[in-house]
């Protein structure tokens, strides 16, 4: 009769040894998984230490056993059987039996069907570092070029993509990223305007803090700053949704439908960011330089006239269009990795946080790097 | 062990269940005995999930009782709760394996978090359970790199880490083909007689409620509540509600799908016609 195991008596073991050498091993009370931390060591020694006599094991008095109970008992007979030879089980119940039946005491020491990738020295580890990022670098090369190729065709046929979409990834990229970026670019222009003030006051020089600001924000800050955002914002956002997608099978789903999924989840998110992130900076731009006007006017004593004036006359066309063009490039990189990271997505929910981290990490990386790219060329282009 | 008498280890009484205005159970009770495989009927939709996840106090009702090995799942008292998550194992609908984990480390979890023994225990109890479901050698597999049987073979293995006394069943043969769908209400018939876990288990297969129930109920969407409950072979036989009869007897409900049946020739109106005749 099986009782509930809550309400029987602690377990112990009993030893009667006879005289003709031999020994019997009693298991009295109820035998159960938290009672196993027990009386582990005890079995443990029991199994391992060398009898010279014969040995049984007795399961008289056990009154309620649960598997890893009658796991512990099978592979403490399997271990006295090894040195001995022999090791009967007694007086079993049928319940019980039934249970020692059910245990495979074998399957317990075969080998797993994989193995568990090993420890490696450093330089292999390098090496495979490496590798492993010149695989990752020409995935994402090929998905890009998919991308652009995918681009010329929705100008042949518009309706491959789904507009909506991209209208509803317009508004979540753009307009609920303006709060963050209207805050972060007027503090931008504050703090610096302010920060130069300090030096070029020196020389009664403040006039220069509306063309410096107007240069940094326009040509620098302002796209680095809001790509970097428009990456924290929107780029994991795209990691996370493809990449959910991917474990739940929708993707896949949407392949069977005969839906390409670079279209219909890919075309759209790039689209928008292509159309969203230069407003954004634009406007990012605007609200660096009016932080710069409040504190050219409050503590500079400019001007307003003088200080639009002064950021007119320094900015050119030539900086608009270079910063534009900037910023699409920056747009098309954080759409396309964060899009690619999530279709990189295999497994679960761990590889899912893994992806939007590495869609932000690679994002930001390849901005800065693109960024530097643009700055030599720039140095170079005559105006 | 499985006598008329045995006592109950869940109580649910007058349990009402809502969501905002939508109201899914009115007035529920039954009770499930110690060491009896009870399975949950019903259409889809009426609240079968609902129903298993106010039995492991998940959800909370708006009114009525839930005792389950005698605390009351409804007062959620922490340390109460505690001892009655350990006494209980869940198989998901989807299995619900953690996708980061190897299965070894997914049915490890239990173990090391509520048991203080050692690692090399650990995982002979973890080799243990996956021989017990036909798993043996897949410790280091991922989830992913399993077929829908093993998964929920796998979740079965992890449910059971703790040996509880009761485990909950969400649709377990969903999704499987007969064979392997078979194989694990054998196995599920097997674990009940040899450790006389109870298991609570919502499901469609009849084959497989003729095989491993010992009781039933049915809930209904319409009635919002129990519409039978009793022995499956019994209900079959002789229920008087077409609802109930419908289901035990596979013959559809609505007056257009009669007519369709009817128009296909099915087997089902063949075999009624000669048995009528
Ligand atoms: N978390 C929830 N919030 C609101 N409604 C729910 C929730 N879960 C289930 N429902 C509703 O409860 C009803 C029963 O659902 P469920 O228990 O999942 O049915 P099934 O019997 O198919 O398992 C459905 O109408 C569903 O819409
Ligand atoms: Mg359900």
């Amino acid at each position: 009769m099986t009782t509930s195991p809550d309400r029987v008596r602690r377990f112990h073991l009993q030893i009667d040894e006879s005289a003709d050498g031999s020994r019997r091993i009693r298991f009295r009370g109820s035998l159960v998984l938290l009672e196993l931390e027990h009386v582990t060591a005890q079995l443990q020694v029991l199994g391992e230490r060398p009898f010279a006599g014969h040995t049984s094991l007795d399961l008289q008095d056990l009154e309620y056993v649960d598997s890893a109970g009658a796991m512990a008992i099978l592979d403490l007979a399997e271990k006295i059987k090894a040195q001995s030879g022999s090791c009967p089980i007694d007086h079993a119940s049928p319940t019980v039996q039934g249970l020692l039946n059910l245990i495979d005491i074998q399957a317990l020491n075969q080998p797993p069907l994989i193995g568990i990738g090993g420890q490696q020295d450093f330089i292999t580890r390098l090496g495979d570092g490496f590798l492993e990022f010149l695989r990752d670098s020409s995935q994402v090369i090929i998905f890009l070029g998919e991308i652009i190729i995918d681009l010329l065709a929705v100008c042949i046929r518009p309706r491959i993509v789904r507009w909506g979409d991209v209208i509803l990834t317009m508004k979540r990229t753009g307009v609920e990223g303006l709060p963050i970026i209207s805050l972060i670019a007027l503090l931008l222009g504050l703090i610096i305007a302010f920060m130069s003030s300090l030096q070029l006051r020196q020389f009664g020089a403040n006039i220069f803090v509306a063309s410096l600001l107007a240069i940094a924000m326009v040509r620098e800050l302002g796209p680095i700053m809001t790509a970097i955002l428009v990456a924290g914002r929107s780029g994991s956002a795209f990691a996370a949704e493809i990449g959910t997608m991917k474990v739940n099978e929708e993707v896949d789903a949407l392949t069977v439908m005969g839906l390409n999924p670079m279209h219909f989840l890919t075309l759209p998110k790039v689209i928008a960011s292509l159309i969203v992130v230069p407003l954004l900076t634009m406007y990012a731009n605007l609200l660096g330089i009016i932080g710069g006007l409040i504190v050219g006017v409050t503590l500079l004593d400019l001007t307003a006239y003088s200080y639009i004036q002064e950021t007119r006359n320094i900015l050119t066309v030539f900086d608009f269009v270079s910063s534009y063009i900037k910023t699409l490039v920056f747009a098309f990189l954080i759409a396309a990795i964060g899009c690619q990271r999530g279709f990189q997505v295999r497994g679960g929910a761990a590889a899912v946080g893994q992806a939007t981290t590495s869609a932000v990490v690679a994002a930001i990386f390849m901005i800065i790097v693109v960024d530097s790219i643009f700055a030599i060329i720039l140095t170079y282009i005559p105006r | 062990m499985k006598t008329a008498d045995a006592e109950p280890i869940i109580i649910v009484e007058h349990l009402r269940a809502e969501f905002g205005d939508n109201l899914i159970f009115r007035d529920v009770s039954f009770q499930v005995k110690r060491g009896e495989i009870f399975v949950i009927l019903g259409g889809s939709g009426c609240g079968k999930t609902t129903l298993l996840k106010h039995l492991i106090g998940l959800y909370r009702p708006t009114a009525g009782k839930v005792l389950v090995n005698g605390v009351d799942i409804v007062a959620q008292d922490p340390s109460e709760m505690e001892q009655v998550r350990k006494g209980t194992g869940m198989l998901f609908q989807a299995g619900a394996l953690f996708g980061s984990m190897t299965l070894a480390e997914n049915i490890a979890v239990p173990l090391q978090q509520y048991t203080n023994l050692p690692a090399k225990i650990i995982d002979l109890i973890v080799r243990m359970k996956l021989s017990l479901v036909n798993l043996t050698g897949y410790e280091n597999h991922l989830p992913e790199e399993l077929s829908g049987g093993m998964k929920k073979r796998a979740g079965l293995a992890r449910a059971m880490a703790l040996d509880p006394p009761i485990l909950f069943f969400d649709e377990p043969s969903a999704g499987l083909d007969p064979v392997s769908a078979v194989e694990l209400d054998l196995l599920i018939k097997g674990l009940n007689a040899a450790l006389g876990t109870t298991m609570v288990i919502v499901t469609h297969e009849l084959q497989s409620i003729y095989l491993i129930a010992d009781r039933i109920i049915m809930l209904d969407k319409e009635t919002k509540g129990i519409i039978a409950e009793g022995d499956p072979r019994e209900l079959r036989d002789h229920a008087t509600e077409p609802k109930v009869s419908n289901f035990f007897n596979r013959k559809p409900a609505g007056e257009e799908y009669i007519r369709l049946a009817q128009k296909l020739r099915l087997e089902m109106t063949l075999v009624e016609t000669r048995r009528g005749g």
